[in-house]
Formats: C-alpha cells, sequence, structure tokens
C-alpha cells in the first residue's frame, strides 16, 4: 500500500495555476482582483489589482470649492461616511485656521463613534461569513441598521451622511434622538456579548484565524498600516489618542492592542474597540455641553440657512462662499484622523482662492490592500480569504 | 523633537541639499533637491532622535505655471517613537520627471509610488515594479497634471469601447420573458 502511494506521489506532478479572485468575488468585499499563482493550495504570488472604482476624487476636489468638496468625501468609504467627514471638515478647518464650538466637536465625536461600530460591525460580519459562520452576520446586521435609522433620524441620510460642516455640523441634535441613541448605548455590550459567545472562543473560528497572517510590528509600521491592522500587531499608534481632534481629549478610553499580529488579535483589537466606541458615546452624551453648533466665522463658514432668508448681510456671505469660495492664507496642511479602517489624511494645498490647489487622500484602504500579496504569500489559498477580511479593506477609499 | 528642530538637523546635515523651509499651522515643511533624497530619507529614518519610522504619505503635486519648478513629490514623515513629523518636498522638474524611490527605506512607498506615477508621471528609479495603478495600462496620459482637462480626454478610452461594442453585440441574447 505504502509503496503504491509512493509511487503515485512520484509521478503526480503538480504544475502552477494561475487564478483570478475577484473582481466579482463576494470574499473580495468590492473590486479588488488578485491574480493567485498557486502551487496546490500554496499561494506563490499574488498580485492585487485594484482602480475598479478609481473615479478621481482628487482632481474632482481640485475644481470645487472647500464646501462643495464635502460631499466628495462621503463616497470613499461607503459604509462609514461620517467619519470621512469628520476627517473631512478637520482638516479644513485647520487650513482656515478656525475651531468648531465646544458642542459640535462632541456632536462630531458622538457621530463619529457611531459610524465606527456601524463599520466595525460590518466587517465583523462579513469576515465572519467569509470564513463560514453565518449567523452573527444576521445578529450584527440588525444593530447596524438601528445605527442607520438613527443617522436617518438625525440628518435624513442613512448612507452618505455628508452631516458635518466646516467650523460645526449641520443641525443641532434633537432630545429624541439623544433618547434613542442612549438607549442603543446602554444594550450594545449585551449584543456584542452574544457576538463574542458566538466567535471569540469557537474552535473552528480560532482554527482560521490564530496565527494566519502574521506581521510583526517593526514590519507593520514600515509598510505604513494604521488602524487595527497595525494594533493587532502590538504598536498602539492610535491617531485619537497622538493627536486628540474634537472632543476625545476630554473623554476616557482605551487603545486595544494584540500581541502576535495574526488575524486572531486583529479581531480582538476591533472587537475591542466597538465596546470603547461605546464608552465614548455615553461619556459625551453624559456630558455634552450647551451652546452653538455653529462657529462664529461669517467669511470662512456657511451661515445659518434662516438668516440667509431674513437678513442682507448672511445672504451676501452665503453667496460669495458658495460661488467663489472663501478667501484663506496661502499654505498646506495634513491632518490626519481616526477612521474604522485606520488613519485616513487629508492634505491640502492652498493658492489662496476658494478651492483647494492639491487635495490629497491618504487612504488606508490603499495600503492595507498593498500589504496583501506580504500576508498571503506562502500561506493557503483559503487564508487569503481570511487576510482580505482582516486588513478591512473597502474598495470605494482604496481607489478614490 | 519640534519640528523647526528636525528642519535645522536635516540644513546641518544636508547643506547643500536642502533650499528653504516654511512652517504654516504649526506643520513644517523642508524643501529639499531631488538628487540625494534617498539618503536623506535613510539618515531619518535610521537616526535614533529622529526615527522616523513610519511614512504616512507620499503624493505628488503639480505647480504648472505657479513655480519655476514644476512637480513636487510630498512626503509626510511621522516617529511613533518619538511623537514628531515633518514633511519632505523634493523639487522634480517637467525636463526630468524622475526621483529616486524611497522603498529601500519604507516599503509603504511601494504603492505609493505607484500612484504618483500613475496620475503625475513622475518617474521613481529603483522601483521594482513602477506600473499603473489606479488606471488601465493603456490609458494615455496623467490626469493629476494640470494641464490635463477635468472632463477626461476627448478620446474614449478603447477599453470602454469595447465593453459597449459586447453590450451591442450581446443584446440578441437578452431575456424578454
Amino acid at each position: 500500500m505504502d509503496k503504491e502511494m509512493e509511487e503515485i506521489e512520484r509521478t503526480f506532478e503538480t504544475k502552477e495555476l494561475t487564478v483570478s479572485l475577484g473582481p466579482q468575488h463576494p470574499a473580495t468585499h468590492g473590486v479588488l482582483r488578485l491574480v493567485l499563482h498557486l502551487d496546490g493550495e500554496t499561494v506563490v504570488k499574488c498580485t492585487p489589482y485594484v482602480g475598479y472604482l478609481h473615479r478621481g476624487v482628487e482632481k474632482l476636489g481640485e475644481n470645487r470649492t472647500y464646501f462643495a468638496a464635502l460631499p466628495l468625501s462621503d463616497r470613499l468609504d461607503y459604509i462609514s461616511s461620517m467619519n470621512n467627514n469628520v476627517g473631512y471638515v478637520n482638516a479644513v478647518e485647520k487650513l482656515f485656521g478656525i475651531e468648531a464650538p465646544e458642542r459640535a466637536r462632541y456632536i462630531r465625536t458622538i457621530v463619529a463613534e457611531m459610524g465606527r461600530i456601524s463599520s466595525h460591525i460590518i466587517w465583523l460580519g462579513t469576515h465572519v461569513l467569509d470564513i463560514g459562520a453565518t449567523t452573527p452576520f444576521l445578529h450584527a446586521m440588525a444593530q447596524r441598521e438601528r445605527l442607520l435609522d438613527l443617522f436617518e433620524e438625525l440628518c435624513g441620510a442613512r448612507l452618505t451622511v455628508s452631516y458635518p460642516r466646516v467650523g460645526g455640523v449641520r443641525n443641532d441634535i434633537s432630545q429624541e434622538f439623544l433618547d434613542d441613541l442612549y438607549q442603543f448605548v446602554l444594550e450594545f455590550p449585551s449584543h456584542m456579548d452574544d457576538y463574542e459567545t458566538l466567535v471569540t472562543e469557537n474552535r473552528i473560528w480560532k482554527d482560521r484565524t490564530v496565527g494566519i497572517g502574521v506581521i510583526s510590528a517593526e514590519e507593520a509600521v514600515n509598510w505604513g498600516l494604521t488602524g487595527g491592522t497595525l494594533r493587532g500587531s502590538g504598536v498602539d499608534y492610535d491617531v485619537r489618542k497622538y493627536f486628540p481632534y474634537d472632543a476625545y481629549d476630554k473623554v476616557d478610553f482605551e487603545v486595544p492592542v494584540g500581541r502576535n499580529g495574526d488575524c486572531y488579535d486583529r479581531y480582538l483589537v476591533r472587537v475591542g474597540e466597538m465596546r470603547q466606541a461605546n464608552r465614548i458615546m455615553k461619556q459625551c452624551i453624559e456630558n455634552l455641553p450647551a451652546g452653538p453648533v455653529m462657529s462664529d466665522a461669517p467669511k470662512l463658514t456657511l451661515p445659518p440657512k434662516d438668516l440667509v432668508l431674513k437678513d442682507m448681510e448672511h445672504l451676501i456671505h452665503q453667496f460669495i462662499l458658495i460661488t467663489k469660495g472663501p478667501t484663506i492664507p496661502e499654505g498646506e496642511v495634513y491632518v490626519g484622523t481616526e477612521v474604522p479602517k485606520g488613519e485616513l489624511g487629508f492634505y491640502f494645498v492652498s493658492d489662496g482662492t476658494g478651492k483647494p490647489y492639491r487635495m490629497r487622500v491618504r487612504a488606508p484602504s490603499f495600503v492595507h490592500a498593498s500589504v496583501l500579496p506580504r500576508l498571503s504569500e506562502g500561506g493557503l489559498i483559503a487564508d487569503v480569504i481570511a487576510n482580505i477580511g482582516t486588513i478591512d479593506i473597502v474598495l470605494g477609499e482604496c481607489d478614490r | 523633537m519640534e519640528a523647526l528642530q528636525i528642519a535645522e538637523k536635516i540644513k546641518e546635515k544636508f547643506p547643500e541639499e536642502t533650499l528653504d523651509f516654511r512652517e504654516f499651522r504649526g506643520q513644517v515643511s523642508v524643501t529639499l533637491k531631488k538628487g540625494r533624497i534617498l539618503d536623506i530619507c535613510r539618515y531619518l529614518h535610521d537616526d535614533p532622535d529622529l526615527f522616523l519610522d513610519y511614512l504616512v504619505d507620499v503624493c505628488g503635486c503639480d505647480y504648472l505655471g505657479k513655480k519655476d519648478v514644476r512637480f513636487e513629490v510630498i512626503y509626510h514623515l511621522y516617529s511613533i517613537r518619538h511623537r514628531h513629523a515633518i514633511r519632505l518636498k523634493a523639487e522634480v522638474p517637467d525636463s526630468d520627471p524622475s526621483i529616486d524611490s524611497v522603498m529601500p527605506v519604507w516599503v509603504g512607498a511601494n504603492w505609493h509610488e505607484r500612484e504618483c506615477y500613475d496620475l503625475f508621471g513622475i518617474v521613481f528609479k529603483g522601483h521594482p515594479d513602477l506600473r499603473r495603478i489606479l488606471l488601465p495600462e493603456d490609458w494615455e496620459g496623467h490626469p493629476l497634471r494640470k494641464d490635463y482637462p477635468v472632463k477626461g480626454p476627448e478620446k474614449e478610452w478603447p477599453g470602454f469601447l469595447e465593453v459597449l461594442d459586447k453590450a451591442k453585440r450581446y443584446r440578441e441574447f437578452e431575456w424578454h420573458g
């Protein structure tokens, strides 16, 4: 019998096989295409192809005023558009040299954390679905639906919200919204326990993720990874702690950090982040200060709509800002913010006119997609799917 | 370390390479010649006091008609250990749009440089795999240059015409149930 097997193994020659995974493949979370060279089940070479969703956001942004380019940022990472808006307005405010009022900063922190939970929850659902668990996906989507309903209550839109504005937020939040959100905040930890019961100590889940896609701390930093993908390797770099913006310096939260840098640790980090996001929301709601939600800088921020219809002065400001844009000094700023995927940076070069001379988007998904060959090569083809899930990419942001 | 101190240090170490530095809103950018960019980056990465280990971003910028030197390649660097940041700007002339790749120092520069090549046409010497990344291989022109029309090229990309043609040919198989 053994002799026979030996004979078979000797005569059985494997040939390198090329497989094109995607762009239409449910596990690639959009339109990512990977060309895999396989030796049996082992991945010898992995080449990602991106750009299927390229819309030229940077070029479009250079031809719009700072206010009109805000909706473009919604379309970057379309499952957490609120965080992109917050990143965009923070960068523009830094360039303009203005600051949002206290209440607006708290509101932005609340909605950004809502966006973080809604993004992480869809990551959790789809990641475990790719690896074979259907149940957490269904439970997770139910909670995401609640958050989207809350967004709708807040600003009328569910996905592409465009709620934050340069210098504040579009409208104040109502008491009903706060009550509904507080109810969600109180209930959410028990839902997290449900997901964790299903996944964290699951034998199959651990078999599929522990020791898969390992990357060391030094290497992860050298690759430019950020967000949960970096913190899984044990580096505590979080823009919210390192460069506090909005109200993050006034709330108490921890940054979960992994140890081994594998898929499982990155999973633990993101799950921990959801609990921390919930904590931040709770603190912000409890300490929400009173006051205006737009800063008082009439030449740099859009005036309130009701005053525009009544008052000549505001009408003129509105007209100038919409048609010509604000007048700002020449210069350049880079501002990074922590979005669910990692560090989203906006780099503006201003030439003194109302339109950005150069608008650059530093997209975390773009960097994370580039590390995919490093994580996948040498592993099994089934682990490629686990790796795509664990780096948490959205192709709308990657391709811009 | 303060960003201005880092800028001074670069100027001290590479006096002939450093052209200018400017502060705006608390952020410092150092303008450099492109010739020894790799040496400068290696120094910034390896020096224990600076240790700028995290390459945040690489991007290009086209100053057509605004500055004497048309292009700039912009590097945003950050040190996670020391928590300081600096921005480097290397001038790249239109006549020879090329610069050394910084991939030997930071692997993460790989796709950023490919993107910069794709959208600005700046060639990164020493890059192992310099292909277009966001646009198709047979695309003509570099869209983020200021002389490229916002509405796109006059001539449609051949790949798209192919798709249209295919759609027309397959129309007879449409299901009219």
